[in-house]
């Protein structure tokens, strides 16, 4: 045997292709960043496993066909699953799935036309540029009205759907809604059920993990809890999960918005000389305290 | 008679890899594509018809392609080009500009001559099928 050519590859060490594809990085900055979630990270740990895998079969020379990788992301409002999607473009890019990594979110404003014969080229327009990266359409059930037969609505379903199918190595598709609206949408247009290879349930976050999460919202924006005020956070957090239209981190990121309007106003009446780093980035408990969820919430104050 | 105009078309017709990998190029420096296509490739023809709207938010060759074999299908006798735009200041013109298709017979371009006052002689060419 001539020794210029190379042995055939015979084995494959899963671990050193782990360690190179950088993969491990990704999820641990996943589990650093985003809190809870378990099973959404579960996902994305297969999803990962799944690819370094096929990479590996296509390197033994093995039949290798690119996994579908459409998903949807269902749960209740401020779950993460926008932030989970901005994020998914970055990962599929760095684990070779896709090739540019550019995200491209649209709503059913930019696939639906207005008028017959606008809707086709418009879904085409938003499909290209979407071509090599993550096209994320938020709340997706808004694209299929039942009510309305003429909507052009299924007509943007048919194209997506083809584009889907045939050009799997090109983009990855993923949807995002609330659950019940989702099934709902998902029972009408069977079609997207099947192409669609992972469907995700976010789960509603626990209190621990929605204070974990504030903190790391405010750590973001340079802030931080006085030692008294995680406390009232914590009961803020329980008392406001009994109220009506809650919104996991979405109703946290409010209520720190708010803390934030109440401590700049604490300061602007209350500073009697300069302040220092420290006073303009601490939220106190009474910042917290204020709010009219402690005092019997929204719908008792109208009354 | 083979037609030469453009970029690469004294080299043998560029496959659709090929093709992907130029437009890969043109994007990476930030011009946007345009489709045009037409039966008459005489060289005075500056003005193809265009196939859709140039591409000016793409990220990956693929979406061109798509058009690309869209238009391939509608006009599969007919030439068809690539043309990047460059939008930069100073230059706000086609930088790269190549064919992509052409008919199975290509049409002859025969030229002709003409006696003109004063015993001169005009040249014309025609494309003849």
């Amino acid at each position: 045997m001539n020794d210029a050519t190379p042995a055939p590859i015979t084995h494959v060490d899963l671990q050193a292709e782990y360690q190179a594809s950088g993969v491990a990085d990704i999820l641990d900055e996943l589990d650093r960043e985003l809190i809870g979630l378990s099973p959404v990270k579960q996902r994305i740990r297969e999803i990962a496993a799944l690819l370094i895998v096929e990479r590996a079969r296509k390197n033994l020379g093995l039949s290798f066909d690119p996994p579908t990788l459409h998903m949807s992301f269902t749960g209740n409002p401020g779950t993460g699953k926008t932030t989970l999607a901005l994020r998914m473009a970055n990962i599929l890019h760095r684990l070779g799935y896709i090739r540019k990594g550019h995200l491209v979110s649209v709503t059913r404003d930019d696939l639906v036309g207005q008028y017959i014969g606008h809707t086709a080229p418009k879904t085409k327009e938003v499909l290209k540029r979407a071509m090599g990266g993550v096209l994320f359409i938020d709340e997706a059930y808004y694209l299929y009205r039942p009510d309305n037969e003429r909507d052009y609505g299924q007509e943007a379903i048919e194209i997506l759907l083809q584009v889907m199918e045939n050009n799997r190595e090109d983009l990855v598709v993923i949807l995002a809604g609330y659950s019940d609206r989702m099934d709902q949408f998902f029972t009408s247009n069977p079609g997207f059920r099947s192409r669609i290879a992972h469907h995700i349930d976010f789960p509603d976050y626990a209190n621990e993990e929605l204070l974990s999460i504030s903190e790391n919202m405010l750590a973001r924006q340079n802030y931080h809890f006085a030692a008294d005020a995680k406390t009232v956070m914590a009961s803020y957090i329980e008392a406001r999960r009994q109220q009506p239209h809650f919104a996991n981190a979405r109703s946290i990121r409010n209520a720190l918005d708010r803390a934030r309007l109440r401590q700049a106003n604490r300061l602007f009446i209350s500073a009697k000389g300069p302040l220092d780093a420290e006073a303009l980035s601490t939220i106190t408990a009474e910042d917290i305290a204020a709010s009219r969820v402690f005092s019997g919430g929204i719908e008792q104050k109208k009354a | 008679m083979r037609i030469t105009q453009g970029c690469f078309s004294f080299l043998p017709d560029l496959t659709d890899e090929q093709i992907s990998k130029q437009i890969e190029y043109c994007l990476k420096n930030d011009w946007a594509i345009g489709l045009e296509y037409t039966d008459d490739p005489h060289p005075r023809n500056t003005y193809w018809e265009m196939w859709g709207l140039p591409m000016f938010d793409l990220h990956d060759p693929k979406g061109v392609m798509m058009e690309l074999e869209d238009c391939r299908k509608a006009h599969p006798e007919s030439y068809i080009r690539v043309n990047a735009f460059d939008s930069t200041r100073g230059f706000e013109t086609v930088r790269m500009s190549f064919l992509v298709n052409r008919p199975k017979t290509e049409p002859t371009i025969a030229m002709s001559r003409m006696d003109t006052v004063g015993r001169s002689q005009r040249y014309a060419w025609q494309v003849t099928r």
